[in-house]
């Protein structure tokens, strides 16, 4: 019988021929991920079973990203924890305040991760590298602590839906869009424990920074990864960026799908999820009219330049709402720095949001933007989960970067097309 | 082993955000995550919680981030055991990696009532609501997940 992608993958890393769903095995680790608030965690595990060595000092990458620069003394404790882990075991990869960006733009952005990797992060989203076609699946501290130490991971091998994507998305449509109407679709734990497969012509028309984007939100449908086939798309993003040799794995033809769903995107209209819960979706067009406090821009779902240059695209020569406060964070110290460079840093500014260093910050609710009772956000980020931003009865509406900057220049959710030819 | 102990109901997609609120994430001591946990879902929960009480749940219990956490906060407040229709996947492996006893039975997390009294057998995987008599099965792990449990969580089956 024939594997998907994710199964082969997996094989390769367990070191067998084959593998079939279900099966449990043991593979070995291209990278261990961690973050600010995780490592903590996982180092008092590594710590607590007489460990006295990792690995390999360059497969690990640690990321400050969380709460920080430090929102306050316990972040900063947390933090100290993780740096004098990351000094002790002398690790390659360790992200501190300065060279950081949020862990899963900054990883691919840096070349640690790639094609045919096997990976595991002690974060959720750490199914984003799925986006080069790579198997990566977020984890726990222990499991974390466990993969520093032995440079390998126990999984039970998924089955898989297959996503097939067709057609070309309109203007003001992206990745965000596509991964909110399938979570719309199949709900939150419609991918449950198993892959996510995306495939068709219409990827031709998705650039890495929309492939990121679906990978990332994998795991609001429930998913172990989600995965995307390695293409000239890709092998241009990794071309003199990835660290190590891209190994492409394909799927059999003869692959098992539990199910095929396949997605129009000429037919997709921009997104939003409402309150609670990423599932919760409506089109713009039924979603218009929501008054909004707060529009985040921003996070490991929509902080790439490509994010950046679509808000800016929108907020150029425009304002901010009277009554609205509009946050824009890039991911990283790179995207930070174009920016500046292409002259967006100045867009943002002048429209009166605010631009700011790379950090979570607002996503989790953690600082830079938490929200207060009874008020409303639009936001880029992934999960609009009850008091996520804060305030337990507060709210948050998931959309793209467009929409969440159209809407912090009227303060209420909007169409970046119905602004058109308006100021 | 066996739990016994008196249920906490929740519904579908109880999620680590409400589980442990981000703002209590700045620490890693259980004492203080167990002050907090269910806080944004029911703030009497660590009230009313007593030791062996057991937490049942419907579909995706344990869904969103990787928060590990979400399972020390529910275990140091004193639950014995969590029972739901599902649970997302990695609250599922960091449950059985860190020793909070977890069964899958949808039949007895659609049944059982909050409030209800109830004993479970981890070795049958049988449940038992003492309240009114009925009983369910939950399935039983497979013997490599066993393995773990039976040493205490993952990072004592990996240390010789
Ligand atoms: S940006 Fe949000 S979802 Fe992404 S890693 Fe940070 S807290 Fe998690």
């Amino acid at each position: 019988m024939g594997m998907t992608m994710t199964q082969k993958i997996l094989a390769a890393h367990a070191g067998l021929p084959e593998v079939t769903a279900g099966q449990l095995i043991e593979a070995k680790l291209d990278l261990v991920l961690g973050n600010d608030i995780t490592s903590p965690v996982a180092i008092d595990e590594f710590e607590k079973c007489g460990a006295d060595s990792v690995f390999d000092r360059g497969r690990i990458a640690l990321v400050m990203d969380h709460f920080t620069p430090n929102k306050d003394i316990k972040s900063a404790q947390q933090c100290l924890r993780t740096r004098t882990f990351a000094h002790r075991y002398d690790i390659t990869n360790f992200f501190d305040v300065g060279r950081m960006g949020i862990e899963h733009a900054l990883l691919p952005e840096q070349g640690l991760v790639g094609p045919g990797d096997c990976i595991i992060g002690a974060d959720s989203h750490t199914c984003t590298y799925g986006a080069l076609g790579a198997f990566s699946t977020g984890v726990g501290s222990t499991d974390m602590a466990a993969g520093m130490i032995t440079g390998k991971a126990w999984f039970k091998v998924p089955s898989a839906i297959r996503v097939v994507l067709t057609g070309k998305p309109k203007k003001w449509v992206g990745g965000k869009d596509v991964i909110l109407h399938l979570i719309g679709q199949i709900g939150v734990d419609g991918a449950l424990y198993r892959s996510l497969e995306f495939t068709g012509e219409g990827l031709k028309s998705l650039g890495m920074a929309d492939r990121l984007t679906i990978a990332n939100m994998a795991i609001e449908a429930g998913a172990k990864n989600g995965i995307f086939p390695v293409d000239e798309i890709t092998e241009e993003y990794v071309e003199g960026r990835f660290q190590r040799k891209p190994v492409v794995y394909t799927a059999d033809e003869d692959a098992e799908y539990d199910e095929t769903i396949t997605i129009d995107l000429s037919a997709l209209r921009p997104v939003v999820a409402f309150p609670h819960l990423p599932s919760n979706t409506k089109t713009i067009d039924e979603a218009k009219g929501v008054k909004i406090d707060q529009s985040v821009i921003g996070s490991c779902t929509n902080g790439r330049i490509e994010d950046m240059r679509a808000a800016a695209e929108v907020l150029r020569g425009r304002k901010v709402a009277d009554g609205v406060r509009c946050i824009v964070i890039p991911a990283t110290q790179q995207v930070y720095l174009d920016c500046i460079r292409e002259g967006l840093a100045e867009v943002f500014v002048e429209a009166g949001a605010v631009f700011s260093t790379p950090t979570c910050g607002p996503c989790l609710g953690g600082h830079m933007g938490v929200l207060a009772q009874g008020e409303r956000a639009v936001s880029t980020t992934n999960r609009n989960f009850v008091g996520r931003m804060g305030h337990v009865d507060s709210e948050v509406y998931l959309a793209g970067p467009a929409v969440a900057a159209a809407s912090a220049v009227t303060g209420c959710l909007t169409d970046p097309a119905d602004l058109e030819g308006r100021n | 082993m066996n739990a016994h102990g008196k249920v906490h109901r929740y519904g579908d997609n109880v999620d680590t955000d409400v589980i442990i609120p981000a703002r209590y994430l700045n620490t890693s001591s259980h004492a203080e995550l167990a002050a907090h946990c269910m806080e944004d879902i029911d703030r009497d929960f660590v009230k009313k919680v007593k030791p062996g009480d057991i937490i049942v749940a419907g579909r995706n219990f344990g869904c969103g981030s990787s928060r590990e956490h979400a399972p020390i906060a529910i275990k140091a407040s004193g639950v014995s055991c969590v029972i739901a229709c599902s649970f997302a996947r990695i609250f599922f492996r960091n449950s059985i990696n860190i020793g909070l006893p977890i069964l899958e039975c949808a039949d007895a997390a659609q049944a059982i009532a909050d409030g209800d009294e109830v004993e479970v057998d981890f070795d049958t995987g049988a449940i038992k609501d003492v309240t009114n008599g009925k009983t369910y099965r939950a399935q039983p792990y497979p013997p490599f997940l066993q393995n773990i449990i039976a040493k205490g969580g993952l990072l004592n089956s990996i240390v010789k």
